[in-house]
Parts: structure tokens; C-alpha cells; sequence
């Protein structure tokens, strides 16, 4: 073994975490954040590769190896500078990201042991500089161009940010009362806190950016009528937040909530302090919450810290093709989440009053791959089973707002409602463009903000005539 | 902010607010609503949009104090205003000339009705009305349903003014009487609803219901909504309000519409609790 490679160090820096038991009593964050010290150490690992494997996992392209080597300088706002150039908000991706799948993926130390923790320094950053209060840049003189942004999720809001940094006029129009998209409504306050969304969202107010709340496009006005108000170009990042539900008999019984109700009431009403906050929730001593992503997890971790004694996640596939984020899977489970693997509910029972209280399962196998790679269940015949459940969290899928497709005329669709664009977010209509989830279908936080950073430049080609 | 202009009280517990809302004084039909939220803490309620005036920029708004969220804004007067409305919402009602309507609307219900019999008439219907409510004191706009409407009928269940009875009886005995309705409008609670649908199904007329399922977004990404009409599954929110009354199972709406109900219960005790200690 070489000199150099003796130093290499193969375990990342672990980073604090609230204790289970103290943690599904609270809606505070889990994950603590590394202390400076923390950070250095972590910092200290990385190699410096010459060729930067790692940048290649990140949709938005960050220069990983200098903003690590400047942490390691300990020159903190250089370093957030510089993931700024690239990632608007990186307080929200250093928590939310699926690192694992993307740039710590491709780490050069992940082959040997731990792979750097590129998330947790980019959060150490991001968190060091909220602290002591956001560097505005300087805006250039005013472009006289307006842009027409709606939806206030992560895509919206990084083209807003991208666009009002180029002096052109930006409004943002989002339908809830409150910006931010999946980070305001969806991700929880323990994984994500609403403070650092507000924070981010100041940031871009300070921009200059106008955020319109209460404003759902399509009713409030058409997209016509945005370009017939002034407005010289319009980006559509509505995400894709249509629930979907299993089709089966019953699932319209009280106590089922799609996630998405779920999670609204939690998170963007607040109904974890009910009845101080007005809207209330109703967690029973079951939950099972059906599917296995990131929402799936979300949900099944809500309920328990809303007070059920049982929260299990049924799924109709195994451990291994499990889409959360493993991070995500561990901290459910250190919680107590319970998992029901290979099983899918087929009709949900009853009571007198027409609220659920058991549902019948089906079990499955795993047969030859899909067209997602994953091994396609099937039902296994004469399998059926029940299950008691008083709440049930459906978690198998969202997918695009509609409103806006309905209220555009000619704005090309696919058969699955996302909204057609060439690689720089153009749809087929001139002057509008679209990104995130509305053109992906459900995908993640930073490639939204990526399709967000394409399309504001592509817009800015636009309005200056140099497309 | 949306501040309130105007101020009626309409019956004990029945207050109507003038809005300043000009983006959706603009853009409302008949049919829409609105989603309101009184205060920071507040939940998120829809109220049907019964007026508007365009030149004005304002909405007007009829609402039942039921609960939190309808007294919070019921407490709200002429100055005062509310922090977030949302809209216009929902499909509009499909207005055009069928022949000879009849507009059905029970309790609070008639706020709803008023703008759809108004805009039946307008596009040259005979437009019947029956409106009702369990007492006299209860009932309101009789004086403009009675402006946008060919006939009144009114009805109370204990008979304090008007028939005794329920809507749909008045109903019944219309066409009992030979009314020839091309379509039926029903707006209420939902066994009323419910009633006027088992009137009219035996005669074929098509009848359309405004249903009020409980809502969180009203833009269509919550699904707390969801009725089935027709055996499938409907967000009451995007895909109606108003749906083919034969073809919606009531008994789900009700079912569903009451299980927050002691949670409710908790939180206006609460409320008055802290209320009354100010
Ligand atoms: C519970 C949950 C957990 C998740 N966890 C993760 C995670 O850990 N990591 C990760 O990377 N991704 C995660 N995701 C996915 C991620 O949040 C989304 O991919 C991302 O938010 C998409 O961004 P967007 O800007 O396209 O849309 P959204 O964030 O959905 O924002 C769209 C906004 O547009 C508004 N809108 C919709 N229609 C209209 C209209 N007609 N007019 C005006 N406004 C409108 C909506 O109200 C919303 O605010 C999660 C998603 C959920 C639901
Ligand atoms: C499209 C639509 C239009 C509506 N228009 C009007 C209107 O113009 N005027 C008006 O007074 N009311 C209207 N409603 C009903 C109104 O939204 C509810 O009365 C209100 O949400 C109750 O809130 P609360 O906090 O005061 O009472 P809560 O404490 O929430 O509830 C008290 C009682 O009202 C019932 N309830 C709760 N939410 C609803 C709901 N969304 N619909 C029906 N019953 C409910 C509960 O089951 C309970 O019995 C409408 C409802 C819908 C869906
Ligand atoms: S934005 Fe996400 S993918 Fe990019 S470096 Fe940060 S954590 Fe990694
Ligand atoms: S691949 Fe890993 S070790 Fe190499 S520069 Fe990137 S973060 Fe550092
Ligand atoms: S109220 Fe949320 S989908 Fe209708």
C-alpha cells in the first residue's frame, strides 16, 4: 500500500441526528447538520481529483472539489459563492438531494470506502451563511422585459432568481397561499424546515422577483392572457401534483387520504399544532400507508409522530427495488416504521359511519424486469389476506397538474398530461416554456432547478434576440 | 389582503360580505367559488361566489357560521380583511337556453343558486324557483331570487312561512301539476340534494347537483374531495363542483363530510373558549 493511500479515510464523517425516541414526539429536524469541526474533517477527505468524477453526477454542474478545498481553507463564503453560481438553493438540496444517486455516486472514494459527503458541506455552507444573513448580488440595470413565471416550486423559483440576476422583470404566480411548491407543502418540516424555504424564498424576493400568491393560472388568467398583459415571455414549472389512487373498491371510505392531503394538512396547514392552527388531521392506531418512495416515507414518518401506535408501509415489490432515499428508509426504521413487503391492497372494508377500518391484501412475486428495470410484481392467485388498518396514506404517485394544459389552447401534451419542450424547456408555442415536474413527470428537486437554469437562459436568448 | 367593503347581516347566523377582489370580480361565472382563509392560522374553506361586480372589483360572499373558519370571518367587519382568497374556481355552470328550469335551493344553499337562476334567466330560460329553510328567519334572498325568477316557491319544515315542508315536496307538486322541467338544479345541503335527485328520476329530467365535499386546496392536488359519480371517482373541486345529481352517491358525500366532525367540535370550543377570555 502506498504512502498516499494510507491517508485515504475511509469513513465519512458521521453527522448528528435527534434520537429516535425523542425525534417521533417532535416535528424538528432530524439530521443536525456538521459543527465546523465536522465539516473540516469531512472536507479533509476529499482528493481533489483532477478529472472531478463527482460534477458529473450533479444536474446543475457544481464545481465539487473547489468549494470543498475552499471549506477546507475555511473560506466559507467563498465556498457558498461558489456553489451559487450553479445551485440557487443550496440550504434545500444539501438536505434533500438523492446524493447517493447522483454525485456521491460518482465520488472517487466511494470505490475504496465512504464516498465524500458532497451534501452534508454543501448544507454546512448553506446553513453558515443563512446564519449571517444572505449577500445580495448587484442587479443589472432593468431590460424593460417581463417574464410570467407560474408555480413557486423549485423549478419556478430558479428561474426567477436566474432571470431577475439578468434585470429582466420577474412575476412568480403560485395558487396556494404560501411559495415554494413540494418544499412548502410536501417534504416535511423535519427533514426540511420551513424556515430555510422562506429564507430561500426571501432571498429571491430580494432579487427583486414579485411573488403572487393565491393566483391559480388558468383561472385567475390564461396564459394568453399573461402575454396579452405585458408580459414577454412565460415559464410553466407547475409540478406534478395530481394524486393518484389504486382504483380499487372502498378507497373513497373515510380516513383514507391520498399523501398529498396528508401531507397539505400536515405541512402547509400545520395541522400538527391543531387546534391552535385551525386545520385538523386524524391519525388513527393503524396506519398503513401504501408505496415506498420518498412521499411513502414522508407520510409513514408524519403518523407516527402524529401519535399512532403502528405504522406499517405496504408495498408491492421488495426491499431492494425501494425508490426512497436510503437515508430516508434507515431514519424510518430507526423511528418504527414497520414494512410489508410483496404485498398490494386489493379492496379497503368499512365500518357503520363508512370508515376504513381493514383492508384486503393480495401477495406478489417478482417476475422478469419492466420497462423500468425493476422486477414487474404479480399477483399471486388465492393469496388474499386482511390487514386491520384505520388510516390509510395512498403514496404510488403523482402526476401532472392539468389546469394549465386545459386552458391552453394548442399547447402540445403527451399522452401522460406533461408538457412537450426540446431540451432547453421550449414548448411548441411561442414564448412559453416549461420545466420540472410538469415536463418530467415526478422527479426530483435539483433536476427541477437544472430544467429551471436551462430554461432562464434560454428565455433570456429570447428576450434579447439571441436565439 | 382582500379587505372587506360591505358588510350584511342576512339571519342570525348568516352574514354576507362585499370582497375587494378585482382579478376575480373579473374572471367569475356562475357556478365558481372561492377558496378563503381568514387568518394566519386559519384553515382553507371554499364559499361559492353568489355576486360580483366587475366595474367595482368586488365579490360578494354569503356564508352559515358552522364552525372555526366561518365565524373567524363572520367576526371580520367593514374595514377589516381577509388575508388570502383564491379564485375563481371550478367549472363554470354550463348556462344556456334549456326551456323552462327549475332552480332548487335549500338553506344556505340559495346563495349558491342566486347567481345560476340569475344567469339561467339572463340566457332566456323560465326559470321556477323553489328556495326553503328549517324556519323562516332562516330564509334568505327571497327578494332577488324572486327578481331573476318567473315563479317563487318557498318552503320552511315547520311551516313558519310559505309551504311546510321540504323543497322537494314543492318540487314534486310542480310537476305533479304538469310543469314540464328541461333540467333541475339542486343546491344544499346534501340530503337535500339527495331528496330532490329521487324526486326527479322517476320523470327522467336531468338534475344537477353543486356538491359540497370537504376541500383543502380546491385546485385538484389533494383528493380530500373525491366523490363518486357514475362509479368513478371525481374531484369535486376541478371536475365539478356540479355533477349529474343521478349519477352521484350521496351517501358517500355525507359519510365523508362528517368525519372531521369532532375535531371540529374541539376546535371551536377552543375557539370560544379563547374568545371569550379577550
Ligand atoms: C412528499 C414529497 C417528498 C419529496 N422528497 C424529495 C426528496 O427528498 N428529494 C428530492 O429531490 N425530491 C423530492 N420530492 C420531489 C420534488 O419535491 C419535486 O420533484 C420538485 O418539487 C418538483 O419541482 P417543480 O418546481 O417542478 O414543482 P412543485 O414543487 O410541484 O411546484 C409547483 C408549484 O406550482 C403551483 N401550481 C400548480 N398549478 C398552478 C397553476 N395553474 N397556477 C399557479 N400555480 C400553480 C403549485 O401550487 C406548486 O406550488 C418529493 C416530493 C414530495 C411530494
Ligand atoms: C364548492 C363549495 C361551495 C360552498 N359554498 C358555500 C357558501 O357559499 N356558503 C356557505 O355557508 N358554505 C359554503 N360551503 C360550505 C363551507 O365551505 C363550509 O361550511 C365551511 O368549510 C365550514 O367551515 P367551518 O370551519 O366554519 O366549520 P367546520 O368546523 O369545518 O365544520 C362544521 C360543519 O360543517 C361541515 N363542513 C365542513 N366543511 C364542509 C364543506 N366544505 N362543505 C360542507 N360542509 C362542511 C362539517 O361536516 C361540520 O358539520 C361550500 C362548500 C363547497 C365545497
Ligand atoms: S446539488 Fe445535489 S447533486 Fe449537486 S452537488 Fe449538491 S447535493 Fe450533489
Ligand atoms: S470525486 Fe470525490 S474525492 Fe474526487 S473531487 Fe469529487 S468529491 Fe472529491
Ligand atoms: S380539494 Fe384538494 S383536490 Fe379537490
Amino acid at each position: 500500500m502506498s504512502a498516499a493511500e494510507r491517508k485515504i479515510q475511509k469513513k465519512s464523517v458521521s453527522m448528528p441526528k435527534q434520537n429516535p425516541e425523542v425525534r417521533i414526539r417532535n416535528f424538528n429536524e432530524v439530521a443536525l447538520g456538521y459543527n465546523e469541526e465536522q465539516a473540516l474533517a469531512e472536507a479533509e477527505r476529499c482528493l481533489q481529483c483532477k478529472n472531478a468524477p463527482c460534477i458529473k453526477g450533479c444536474p446543475v454542474e457544481i464545481d465539487i472539489p473547489v468549494f470543498i478545498k475552499l471549506i477546507r481553507e475555511r473560506n466559507f463564503e467563498a465556498a457558498i459563492k461558489k456553489i451559487k453560481e450553479k445551485n440557487s438553493l443550496p440550504a434545500i438540496c444539501g438536505r434533500v438531494c438523492p446524493q447517493e444517486e447522483q454525485c456521491q455516486k460518482y465520488c472517487t472514494l466511494g470505490k475504496v470506502g465512504d464516498p465524500v459527503s458532497i451534501g452534508r458541506l454543501e448544507r454546512f455552507v448553506a446553513d453558515w451563511e443563512r446564519e449571517r444573513g444572505f449577500n445580495i448580488p448587484e442587479i443589472p440595470a432593468s431590460t424593460g422585459k417581463a417574464v410570467a413565471v407560474i408555480g413557486s416550486g423549485p423549478a419556478g423559483l430558479t428561474v426567477a432568481a436566474d432571470l431577475a440576476k439578468l434585470g429582466h422583470k420577474v412575476v412568480v404566480f403560485e395558487a396556494l397561499h404560501l411559495p415554494g411548491g413540494v418544499l412548502m407543502y410536501g417534504i416535511p418540516e423535519f427533514r426540511l424546515p420551513k424556515v430555510i424555504v422562506q429564507a430561500e424564498v426571501d432571498y429571491i424576493r430580494k432579487l427583486g422577483v414579485e411573488i403572487r400568491l393565491n393566483h391559480l393560472i388558468g383561472r385567475t388568467y390564461t396564459i394568453p392572457e399573461l402575454l396579452k398583459r405585458g408580459f414577454n415571455a412565460v415559464f410553466i414549472g407547475t409540478g406534478a401534483g395530481l394524486p393518484q389512487f389504486l382504483n380499487v373498491p372502498g378507497e373513497n371510505l373515510s380516513g383514507i387520504y391520498s399523501a398529498n392531503e396528508f401531507l397539505i394538512r400536515v405541512n402547509l396547514m400545520k395541522a400538527y399544532m391543531f387546534p391552535e392552527y385551525d386545520t385538523p388531521i386524524k391519525v388513527g392506531r393503524r396506519v398503513a400507508v401504501i408505496g415506498a418512495g420518498n412521499v411513502a416515507m414522508d407520510a409513514a414518518r408524519s403518523a407516527l409522530r402524529l401519535g399512532a401506535e403502528q405504522v406499517y408501509i405496504v408495498y408491492r415489490r421488495s426491499r431492494e427495488e425501494m425508490p426512497a432515499r436510503k437515508e430516508e428508509i434507515e431514519n424510518a426504521e430507526e423511528e418504527g416504521v414497520q414494512f410489508c413487503f410483496l404485498a398490494a391492497p386489493v379492496r379497503f372494508i368499512g365500518d357503520d359511519r363508512g370508515w376504513v377500518k381493514q383492508m384486503e391484501c393480495i401477495r406478489m412475486e417478482l417476475g422478469p424486469p419492466d420497462e423500468s428495470g425493476r422486477r414487474r410484481p404479480m399477483p399471486v392467485k388465492d393469496s388474499g389476506f386482511i390487514v386491520d388498518a384505520d388510516t390509510v396514506i395512498i403514496a404510488i404517485g403523482r402526476t401532472p397538474n392539468p389546469i394549465i394544459q386545459c386552458t391552453t389552447e394548442g399547447l402540445a401534451v403527451t399522452q401522460w398530461g406533461t408538457i412537450v419542450t426540446d431540451e432547453n424547456g421550449k414548448t411548441n408555442i411561442e414564448g412559453v416554456y416549461a420545466g420540472g415536474d410538469i415536463v418530467t413527470g415526478e422527479a426530483t428537486v435539483i433536476s427541477a432547478m437544472g430544467a429551471g437554469k436551462r430554461a432562464a437562459r434560454a428565455i433570456h436568448e429570447y428576450l434579447t434576440g439571441k436565439a | 389582503m382582500y379587505p372587506i367593503v360591505e358588510k350584511r347581516v342576512l339571519a342570525s347566523n348568516i352574514k354576507s360580505v362585499k370582497v375587494l377582489a378585482p382579478e376575480i370580480a373579473e374572471k367569475a361565472q356562475a357556478g365558481q367559488f372561492v377558496i378563503v382563509r381568514v387568518d394566519e392560522k386559519g384553515e382553507r374553506i371554499p364559499l361559492t361566489l353568489v355576486d360580483w361586480n366587475r366595474s367595482e372589483g368586488t365579490i360578494s360572499l354569503i356564508f352559515l357560521e358552522v364552525g372555526v373558519s366561518t365565524r373567524k370571518l363572520g367576526k371580520l367587519e367593514r374595514g377589516e380583511a381577509i388575508l388570502d382568497v383564491a379564485g375563481p374556481l371550478g367549472c363554470p355552470s354550463e348556462i344556456r337556453n334549456y326551456g323552462t328550469v327549475c332552480v332548487v335551493g335549500g338553506g344556505v344553499g340559495i346563495a349558491a343558486a342566486y347567481p345560476i337562476a340569475r344567469a339561467l334567466k339572463e340566457s332566456g330560460n323560465k326559470v321556477i324557483s323553489i328556495i326553503g329553510a328549517r324556519t323562516a328567519g332562516l330564509l334568505i334572498l327571497e327578494e332577488e331570487m324572486g327578481k331573476v325568477s318567473d315563479e317563487l316557491y318557498i318552503s320552511t319544515d315547520d311551516g313558519t312561512k310559505g309551504y311546510k315542508g321540504f323543497v322537494s315536496d314543492v318540487l314534486k307538486m310542480l310537476i305533479l301539476k304538469g310543469y314540464n322541467f328541461n333540467l333541475v338544479y339542486a343546491i344544499g345541503p346534501a340530503v337535500m340534494m339527495r331528496a330532490v335527485a329521487e324526486t326527479t328520476r322517476p320523470y327522467k329530467i336531468k338534475t344537477i347537483a353543486s356538491l359540497n365535499s370537504i376541500m383543502v386546496d380546491g385546485m385538484g392536488m389533494c383528493g380530500a374531495c373525491r366523490v363518486t359519480v357514475g362509479g368513478k371517482t371525481k374531484f369535486a373541486c376541478v371536475d365539478g363542483p356540479e355533477f349529474d345529481a343521478h349519477q352521484v352517491d350521496f351517501g358517500e358525500l355525507i359519510k365523508r363530510q362528517m368525519f372531521f366532525l369532532p375535531e371540529e367540535k374541539l376546535a371551536l370550543e377552543k375557539w370560544e373558549s379563547r374568545e371569550c377570555c379577550k
